[in-house]
This record gives structure tokens, C-alpha cells and sequence, in this order.
């Protein structure tokens, strides 16, 4: 099968082994996570599924190293995230996690290429020649690179989202985690970055897409689904449907 | 994370929002000016006040002789007969902290010219004495040393005995006045110096050459009194201890032994230092009080940076949590926000220093207010508004270094 070549030839990026995480509020302990355990290879496309309640952002926040397990153990890249301190998280995330959130939570009155430079100035080693070709090269493979002295409140939340997509891209992370990359942008817009997600993905990038919309799952190479903080489904999809041609039966939007 | 890196991300930060950035700034910018101007009209009225007491002649030092008891009755002040010509010389060739000498005499009498006479008091001097007392010729000469060898018949009329003696403004200069029976030939007039703060009127005197009023007029071979300037007022104290010791060496005053106590002085020696000291002590106090205000004004520029920089982490908590989920760590935002405190409050600090200087020098033309800047009170300033940009923007960074990245990022 498919699945089982795949598996021995990527290496494991993300390893969840009875990951639980609880919060106590007031008197009362929630379990948001109840003992998750999945694994994410290098080249997948993964969207994480589920209600509000489901224990999604407290996975997001997991995965992305914001937060620390109550118990179990998160491997990224082969490293233990449970037992590390604050500072050291936080460079982990420079280094291995690229974000890119609903908001797309860029820099007021800043432009593209210094958005995107924002990860690498948090690297001593890195010249700030390097940081500018690294962050140009992003903005091109976003298809922005036309746009990169505008600065953010120039832009359309489609130009800003890519900006973010590229800010994400320009440390060369192990994984990119999408939060409803696309909940903010119309229909249109969506596919377009959809299209970008999926062209990423064609290059090999890891990405793990949290969503609550179904549609997205059909344009992803897996699905995780989430359900009172339990995985209650994982499944790969065989029939990854094509992006850019869902874009091509959308009618130009005429009021942009 | 390197220092140049840091630096950028926080002017970038100040970049983007130039308003917020310089409405930060003011308060500082207002701070600093005011502390320099206010230090620069302080320390410029103090000078000033300094060098009118100069004027009235502060370093002035006065010897006079003591007062003699005969027969167990005091006489008047000044009434020993002890200060010679020779003491004068001793002084003037020994003491190392006196600018110019004149011994004085002087004579009280009615000054005559035509159908005018007026009283007044002549002072047998040296030209030197123009210099102890800040006096000058106006019209005419100074008598030379030519005149004080011959005992020349020679003086130099104050105003308000010119005003008396000729009083349809007729020209001085070349008459014959009689002082009592004498007859003088003016050769000049001092320029005029009004009262003096204790009331006293400064242009009613009479100048002639010392030798003239001992020899011609009080047939005397002491002095009355020697008048001398020390370089400077500070150095007042050290003149005055001089010329002591050789004047107690010149009378052969026998210092004190196991035996017997010290002969007393027989000379007094007076200085305006006391005047000076009172004087410099009131402008001290009007600059702390004035420095004191613009302190004032200072913290409260510095409160509001606190109080914007505080407002700002609120207002920024989104960025912020942004900058620490793409890898800032704690450290990293406290950096970035005690730098932009910083820059901040330097830069305020710079352009409060040159609008500090601007305004005292606008001051000095407009109000015609004296002032004076002086460098420490430049970097005192400049460097009280960093402390307080560090001080006051330490507990904002804490701050937003202290937020948790999970909660900063969702903040709406």
C-alpha cells in the first residue's frame, strides 16, 4: 500500500505519544486533551478537524510549542518539547515552525519584506544580507514578489495572507502550521491560498492545517478529526482533489 | 539574538508609528529643555549678580590702621599712626594675591570754584586706586607718577562735586578749584557710578596724588590706609592671612609663646567677601529652586513615557504575541521595549538639549535676561532623561515580556 511506502521512506516530523493536557479552572479541572497520539511524516498534508470544544487550538498550541503537555510526550523533529523551558521553545519555533494564523497578524505600517525578515531578526547568525534574499525568495514563491516594499494596510487580506505564508516559509521550518488559514478571506481568495497550500506541499513541505471547515480535507493528503479532545478519526484521503481547478469554476470576483 | 538586530527590530517599531513615537518623546523633550533653560537663567543671573559685586569691587580689601588707647581711652577708629609708606612697599613687593595697591589718604574740607563751593573728601591715592575701586576717567587724564613725585597740585573731580561746582555746565577740565585755601587745577572727571545699594553717593568724591594730601595738605608722614585687590574673590581669604603676616612682621608684633599671648593687631583688615557670600548664596538658592521645577517637569516626562509605554504593550499585545510565536523570547521583547524606551528618551533628550539652548539664547535677546549654559548642566540633563527612559520603560518591557504567547496572539 501507499500509506506503508510513505512511511518508511519520510521520516517522522511530529510525534504525539498519549498527549493529555488540563487546565484547571476554579475548582473544576477540563480536560482538553485526553491522550493524543498521531504521527505526521515529512511531505504530509494534515488537516486537523474538529467542533469548537474539540481540543483543537490546545493541539494547535501543543504542536506548535506555545504550550507543553500535562502529560505524554510531543517529539518535534526528533526533540522532546515536554520537559523544555520558555526561552528554549521559543527558539525552537525560530527555527522549526513556520505560523500562519487567521489574521494573518502582520506588522501594522510595515512592509512585506520586513514582515517576513521578522523570524530571521531573531537570529544572531544570520547576515542581514541572507535575511534579505532569504525573505525575497519567500515573497517570490508566494507570488509576491512584485509587492515587497508595500507595506500591510496597502494590501488585500489575500496579499497579507501570503505575506504571512511567506514569513512562515523564510526560516525553512520542518512544519507549517496553518490556524483557519483561510477563515478570514472570501471564497475565492481561499483557493487562491489554498492553491499555494497545495503547491507547497507539491514541493515537499510539511503542513498541518487547522480547520474547522470540511471542504478543506478534500484538498489535503490526510485528516485528522478531533472529538472531546480524543482523535475519533485519521484518515488518508486517496483522492486529493486540485485546488487551482476549484479556483478555475469560480467566477472572477467583479467588485475587486 | 545580536545587539544590531535588537536595535532595528525597536526602530523599526518607533518607525512605524511616528505619532505615538513622538508624542512619547515630548514629555521628555519638555523636560530637558526646561531643565537646561531653567539652569541657564539661574546660573546666568548668578554670574551676573557676581559681576555687578565685582563692579562694587568684592576683591576690594581695606587696611587701616587700629584704634590707640591713651590713657585708657579709646580713641577713633583709625587713630594709630602706624601704617607707613613702608608697609605699603612691603605689600605690594610680597603679597602674591593682589592685583593692585594704593595707600590713601584723605582730607574732609569745602571745595571752592568762583561763587560755588560744596563740601567733600579728598583721597590722596595712587592711580592704581581706579582699578580697586572700578572707577574711570571720563573727561581729562589721571594724574602719573610725574604728579605724585612733584606733589603736584593736581585733581580729578567726581560727578556730584562737578554738578555743585559748576553748575551751568560749564567744562571742568583746566579750571582752578580751591580746596579750603589750596588751589587745585582739574584735570579730569570720573565717569559717573550713582548710589551704591547702602545709599551712599559714589561720585562725591575728590582724587589727587597721595604725596600732595600728606605733604600740602595734612603734613602727616603715616598712611591712612591701604587699599588693595586681591586677583580674584577667592582668593580674598589668602590676600587678607598675607598681608597680615607681614604687617605683624613689619611692627615686630610678637607672635604668641608658652609665656606670654600674641601682641593683638595693630591694623584692621576689612573685605566685601561677606557681601559676595550672601549674594552668591541667594542665587544658589534661586538656581536649586529653579532646578528643582524643571526636575519636576522631568519626571513627569518620564512618567509619561512609562505611562504611553505601558498603554503601548496593551495596545501592541497582539504584535507581541506574534514576535514570540515566530521565536522571540522573553528577553528578546524586553529588550526590544527598554531600547525603544531609550531611543526614545535619548532622542528626546537630544532634541531637548538643542530646544533647551535655542530657548535660553531667545531668552537672552528677548527678555534680555543674562544667562549662561554650562556643559555639566547639559549632560546632567541629558543624562537624568536616559536614566528615567530606562527607569520608567523597565516595567513596561517586564511587562510584555512576562505575556503568555497563547493569549497575546488571540488578543483582540
Amino acid at each position: 500500500m501507499d500509506e506503508k511506502n510513505k512511511n518508511d521512506n519520510h521520516k517522522v516530523v511530529i510525534e504525539l505519544q498519549d498527549v493529555k493536557r488540563n487546565f484547571v479552572v476554579g475548582d473544576e479541572t477540563v480536560h482538553a486533551l485526553r491522550g493524543v497520539s498521531f504521527k505526521i511524516y515529512e511531505g504530509e498534508f494534515v488537516t486537523i478537524m474538529g467542533k469548537s470544544g474539540s481540543g483543537k487550538s490546545t493541539l494547535l498550541n501543543q504542536l506548535g510549542c506555545l504550550d507543553t503537555p500535562s502529560s505524554g510526550e510531543y517529539l518535534l523533529d526528533g526533540v522532546s518539547v515536554r520537559t523544555m523551558k520558555k526561552p528554549e521553545r521559543a527558539i525552537l519555533r525560530n527555527r522549526k515552525i513556520g505560523f500562519v494564523f487567521q489574521s494573518y497578524n502582520l506588522l501594522a505600517k510595515t512592509t512585506s519584506i520586513e514582515n517576513v525578515e521578522l523570524p530571521l531578526m531573531y537570529r544572531s547568525n544570520v547576515s542581514a544580507k541572507e535575511r534579505h534574499d532569504h525573505a525575497v525568495g519567500a515573497l517570490k514563491a508566494v507570488g509576491l514578489g512584485d509587492r515587497l516594499y508595500h507595506k500591510s494596510n496597502q494590501m488585500s487580506g489575500g496579499q497579507m495572507q501570503r505575506v504571512a505564508i511567506a514569513r512562515a516559509l523564510v526560516n525553512n521550518p520542518a512544519v507549517i502550521l496553518a490556524d483557519e488559514a483561510t477563515g478570514n478571506l472570501d471564497t475565492r481568495t481561499s483557493f487562491e491560498i489554498l492553491v499555494l497550500f497545495q503547491k507547497l506541499h507539491a514541493e515537499g513541505r510539511t503542513i498541518i492545517f487547522v480547520t474547522h471547515n470540511a471542504d478543506i480535507a478534500h484538498y489535503a493528503s490526510r485528516t485528522i478529526t478531533l472529538r472531546d479532545g480524543k482523535v475519533c478519526s485519521d484518515v488518508q484521503n486517496d483522492n486529493i482533489l486540485s485546488a487551482a481547478e476549484a479556483l478555475a469554476t469560480i467566477p472572477q470576483n467583479t467588485d475587486e | 539574538m545580536n545587539v544590531t538586530n535588537l536595535f532595528k527590530i525597536a526602530f523599526r517599531a518607533i518607525a512605524a508609528n511616528k505619532l505615538r513615537s513622538f508624542l512619547t518623546m515630548l514629555g521628555i523633550i519638555i523636560g530637558v529643555a526646561s531643565v537646561i533653560t531653567m539652569l541657564a537663567i539661574g546660573q546666568g543671573s548668578k554670574k551676573s549678580i557676581q559681576s555687578q559685586i565685582a563692579e562694587m569691587g568684592s576683591n576690594m580689601i581695606m587696611i587701616q590702621p587700629g584704634a590707640d588707647m591713651r590713657g585708657g581711652v579709646r580713641q577713633d577708629a583709625s587713630s594709630m599712626e602706624t601704617l607707613k609708606l613702608t608697609d605699603y612697599q612691603s605689600i605690594k613687593d610680597n603679597c602674591k594675591y593682589i592685583s593692585a595697591i594704593s595707600p590713601t589718604v584723605n582730607s574732609s574740607g569745602q571745595f571752592i570754584y568762583g561763587n560755588n563751593n560744596t563740601p567733600s573728601s579728598i583721597y590722596g591715592v595712587i592711580p592704581d586706586y581706579l582699578t580697586i575701586r572700578q572707577l574711570s576717567v571720563e573727561d581729562g587724564e589721571m594724574f602719573t607718577d610725574a604728579d605724585i613725585k612733584s606733589s603736584a597740585k593736581v585733581c580729578i573731580l567726581g560727578k556730584t562735586v562737578v554738578d555743585n561746582l559748576f553748575p551751568n555746565g560749564e567744562e571742568p577740565v583746566g579750571k582752578m578749584v580751591r580746596f579750603n585755601s589750596i588751589p587745585f587745577r582739574v584735570i579730569g572727571v570720573l565717569k559717573s557710578k550713582g548710589y551704591n545699594s547702602m545709599g551712599m553717593d559714589q561720585d562725591d568724591l575728590v582724587l589727587a596724588p597721595y604725596t600732595t594730601i600728606m605733604k600740602r595738605i595734612l603734613a602727616i608722614t603715616y598712611i591712612q590706609g591701604i587699599n588693595c585687590s586681591a586677583i580674584t574673590e577667592d582668593m580674598t581669604d589668602n590676600a587678607t592671612e598675607e598681608i597680615t603676616s607681614i604687617l605683624r612682621q613689619n611692627h615686630k608684633l610678637k607672635d604668641a609663646t608658652d609665656t606670654s599671648s600674641a601682641d593683638d593687631d595693630d591694623f584692621t583688615i576689612r573685605s566685601q567677601e561677606e557681601l559676595a557670600t550672601m549674594m552668591n548664596s541667594t542665587t544658589d538658592l534661586m538656581t536649586i529652586l529653579l532646578a528643582c521645577i524643571a526636575g519636576i517637569s522631568l519626571l513627569v516626562g518620564g512618567i509619561g513615557i512609562m505611562n504611553i509605554m505601558y498603554v503601548s504593550v496593551t495596545e501592541r499585545t497582539k504584535e507581541i504575541g506574534l514576535r514570540m510565536s515566530v521565536g522571540a523570547r522573553g528577553v528578546d521583547i524586553l529588550s526590544q521595549f527598554l531600547i525603544e524606551a531609550i531611543l526614545l528618551s535619548v532622542t528626546g533628550g537630544i532634541i531637548g538639549v538643542l530646544l533647551g539652548v535655542g530657548a535660553s539664547y531667545a531668552v537672552n535677546i528677548l527678555a534680555k535676561w543674562p544667562i549662561l549654559i554650562q556643559p555639566w548642566s547639559v549632560l546632567l540633563s541629558f543624562i537624568v532623561c536616559t536614566a528615567t527612559g530606562v527607569f520608567f520603560g523597565w516595567y513596561p518591557a517586564k511587562k510584555a515580556a512576562q505575556l503568555d504567547p497563547i493569549e497575546a496572539i488571540r488578543y483582540e
